[in-house]
């Protein structure tokens, strides 16, 4: 029996770094140096994002009491306000917030660098701020009843569009001083070589950021100086084409961010390293060279943009992108794999994912993150995005039944589980209750997946999105939706209950950690896990020689399965398709 | 190991599994690359995005001449309308309406011409299914053959303000 530990990968002071006197700390845990600026903006990101989940969390369960015909909570103006408010808080703030802060780790923490420029850190969390509560509270006000996509002419109070503006110049800052960090680590010579995998994925997805920053720019500001009447118009198709530059690959930085995250949470509970430096780094480029065509996806069924602009967008070089996503979707589990067989743990395929430390909620997040993401949100969103499937896929409960579990299955979860080293290592406070703790990913993953299954299902049945009542009561024709549907609805909204219990329950085990927790300044933080019945003698039999490294039989097999659900969803879509009237 | 930097001569070809990991998934992602131009030469369903530019007002006059000249009956107080099998027919959204019901045959074409005359619109058109964005300024033409009949109800499914939940219209097709 012997318990994990993390480090010491880094000895401190193995490098110089280029720290100002008395701005460093060593981790107890880790042993990195870690510069007390980028620690201090961290803290505060992490506490903006957690804020913003807790008021995203709340519009997200009075909307899935709403879209439950049997509870039917909200009147329709505050159904529609609170979509807004939700994806606004949640794919907005709450998520860029979070990354903010991973890229100063990256830079910072992991380069072992000051963070370039601290005036900087307090421009971008003021600007983010500043555009967070305009926003907010343009919406509550009732003046911004314009869903997240805002699709003009549709009208909002041009505070709406200007707490954008800011919100992004701010995100834009931030990335700014990210690149500022790696160029003085480079320059200051805090590191030998090429940068560590993790902070090469944050770089990734800072060049995608700052394309899809340009977007905002590009749509946001014409589309405020429309609001406040200095342009006459603005033309519906290029609000839509431009604005999805923004909202599709807003989601591509999440992805990057989130894979790079899975990297770490392998290595800080397994102690995995990438099984090819090569592969997942060319991976992560074909993020950034292919990925934005990926926005296409939006304006498949759209009027003015022609068959060959949406075929081309969505297939060729977007399925380079979704190649990325394929190879980290082995990679991840099978640097997972060696490590544990590594440790000893070889019987069988599963032996290593058996015994698992499912124990420990940054490993069982983290990899409930990967499964989800990978067989619910890859599987469902390449074969939504293919041009023709999407016909019977548009603004259908089918669209959020995908994003929410990439975004939120995936990308949220992936978050939550890295905060079970977050509050530990840089908050240096230990949690309470940890049964609930270790219980919160399984619960959030559980209730996310539910209600996912849920809104594909009724969106299969034509169930619309952002849509208050499926009775249309008070329409003149309204449309029977089959009882399946009905049933469907009910899931939604029964896993929205159970997933917006984990949230609460993440959001008070964080504020009580952070705010009462115990500190461990000074002494490595309490692992979340004792390795299982690994005695020395069976480490020694089954030591990790270079052979033996690159043996994963039990991922090939689960990716193997992987491909064949990919398969068989897709070719069954084809087969619904071929069913409706014929159009062109 | 993912933290640190790696150490000098990183760059090395994949082997084993990941390699045929590598070859499988590129394989896949050509035979889904090949399938959307081979269903857009042989398949019966697509959206090619055909459109005019068009302005609202004279969308919506087109309309009215569309209605007083194939003009059949009347649904809940909105006209029946049915157009030459072959020919044009015109469909108008505005918040919160469908104008008019059509009355279409069952393995017949026609050139449906789709606009707002305010906001974004979403048709759909339940129980099949289909999907299709309307945009102001634009006449979003399908080249539709039913290839079924009965009653479909046209549901908006773009938020379009406060009534979107009641907009809804009707298509009949008849054998
Ligand atoms: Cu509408």
């Amino acid at each position: 029996m012997t318990t994990t530990t993390i480090g010491p990968d880094v000895t401190a002071g193995e490098a110089a770094g280029n720290h100002p006197r008395g701005e460093v700390r060593v981790c107890d845990t880790t042993g990195l140096a870690i510069c007390t600026t980028a620690e201090r903006f961290m803290k505060l990101h992490a506490v903006f994002a957690v804020v913003s989940l807790l008021i995203g969390g709340v519009a997200a369960i009075l909307i899935g009491l709403t879209r439950w015909p049997a509870v039917h909570l909200l009147p329709a103006d505050w159904y529609y306000r609170l979509v807004t408010l939700h994806g606004l808080d949640m794919l907005i703030v709450m998520i860029l917030n979070f990354e903010i802060a991973i890229l100063y780790f990256a830079g910072a923490v992991l380069l072992n660098s000051r963070l370039y420029s601290k005036s900087l850190s307090w421009a971008t969390l003021g600007l983010m701020l500043v555009g967070a509560v305009m926003c907010n509270a343009t919406v509550l006000m009732g003046k911004a009843d314009v869903m997240v996509t805002s699709y003009v002419p549709l009208r909002a109070d041009p505070q709406f569009y200007l707490g954008l503006i800011l919100f992004s110049v701010g995100t834009l800052l931030g990335v700014i001083n990210f690149f500022g960090t790696l160029y003085i680590a480079k320059r200051d010579h805090t590191y030998e070589g090429s940068v560590p995998l993790i902070t090469f994925g944050a770089t990734a997805a800072a060049i995608i950021a700052v394309v899809t920053l340009l977007h905002a720019a590009t749509t946001m500001i014409p589309t405020y100086l429309w609001s406040i009447n200095l342009l006459s118009s603005i033309d519906p198709e290029w609000y839509r084409v431009t604005w999805w530059g923004l909202g599709h690959m807003s989601q591509q930085v999440n992805v990057c961010a989130m894979v790079s995250v899975w990297y770490l949470l392998g290595h800080l509970t397994v102690g995995s390293k990438p099984l090819s430096e090569a592969v997942c780094r060319s991976a992560f480029l074909l993020y950034i060279l292919f990925i934005n065509l990926a926005s296409a996806h939006h304006e498949l069924v759209d009027p003015g943009v022609g068959a060959t602009w949406k075929i081309w967008n969505t297939s060729y070089a977007m399925y380079l992108a979704v190649l990325a996503s394929m190879i980290h979707g082995f990679t991840v589990p099978a640097s997972i794999e060696v490590a544990m067989r590594a440790k000893g743990f070889q019987r069988g395929l599963f032996g290593w994912l058996a015994n698992a430390p499912w124990s420990n909620p940054g490993f069982s997040g983290f990899f409930l993150s990967l499964v989800i993401f990978g067989f619910g949100g890859g599987i469902t969103g390449v074969t939504l995005g293919t041009q023709q499937i999407n016909i019977m896929a548009h603004n259908t409960l089918r669209i959020p039944g995908h994003f929410h579990v990439t975004v939120v299955g995936g990308t949220a979860l992936a978050f939550m589980a890295l905060t079970y080293y977050v509050v530990p290592l840089i908050f240096q406070r230990e949690f309470y209750a940890k049964a609930l703790c270790r219980l919160q990913p399984y619960l959030f993953a559980i209730g996310i997946t539910t209600m996912s299954i849920g809104m594909s299902f009724a969106g299969s049945y034509g169930v619309p999105r952002r849509h208050w009542d499926v009775e249309f009561s008070g329409s003149p024709f309204a449309p029977a939706f089959d009882s399946g549907a009905h049933v469907m609805l009910g899931l939604l909204g029964v896993g929205a209950v159970i997933a917006f219990t984990a949230v609460l329950l993440f959001v008070l085990l964080v504020v009580a950690a952070v705010f009462f927790g115990r500190s461990n300044a000074g002494r490595p933080m309490e692992p979340w896990h004792v390795e299982r019945g690994v005695t020395a003698a069976v480490r020694a039999s089954h030591g990790a020689g270079e052979d033996e490294e690159h043996r994963t039989p039990g991922t090939l097999v689960l990716v193997l399965v992987f491909l064949a659900s990919f398969a068989v969803y897709y070719f069954a879509n084809w087969l619904w398709l071929s069913d409706v009237w014929h159009v062109r | 190991m993912s933290i640190r930097p790696p150490a000098a001569g990183w760059f090395k070809a994949p082997h084993g599994a990941e390699r045929l990991w590598i070859g499988l998934a590129l394989c896949w992602c050509l035979v889904m690359s090949i399938a959307m131009p081979y269903w857009h030469f042989y398949g019966k369903q697509n959206s090619t995005g055909e459109a005019y530019r068009v302005e609202p007002g004279a969308f919506a006059q087109r309309v009215q001449r569309f209605v007083a000249t194939n003009q059949v009956g009347e649904l809940n107080g909105i006209p029946i309308v049915q157009p030459a099998p072959g020919g044009d027919a015109y469909l108008q959204a505005q918040m919160w309406s469908w104008f008019p019901v059509l009355k279409l045959k069952k393995g017949q074409t026609y050139r449906v011409h789709i606009s707002s005359i305010d906001l974004q619109h979403g048709f759909s058109l339940h129980p099949l299914n289909m999907n299709f964005q309307v945009l102001p300024g634009y006449d979003h033409v399908l080249t539709l053959t039913p290839t079924s009949s009965g009653e479909f109800t046209i549901i908006c499914n773009e938020f379009c303000g406060i009534g979107h939940h009641m907009m809804a219209g009707r298509i009949l097709v008849e054998e």
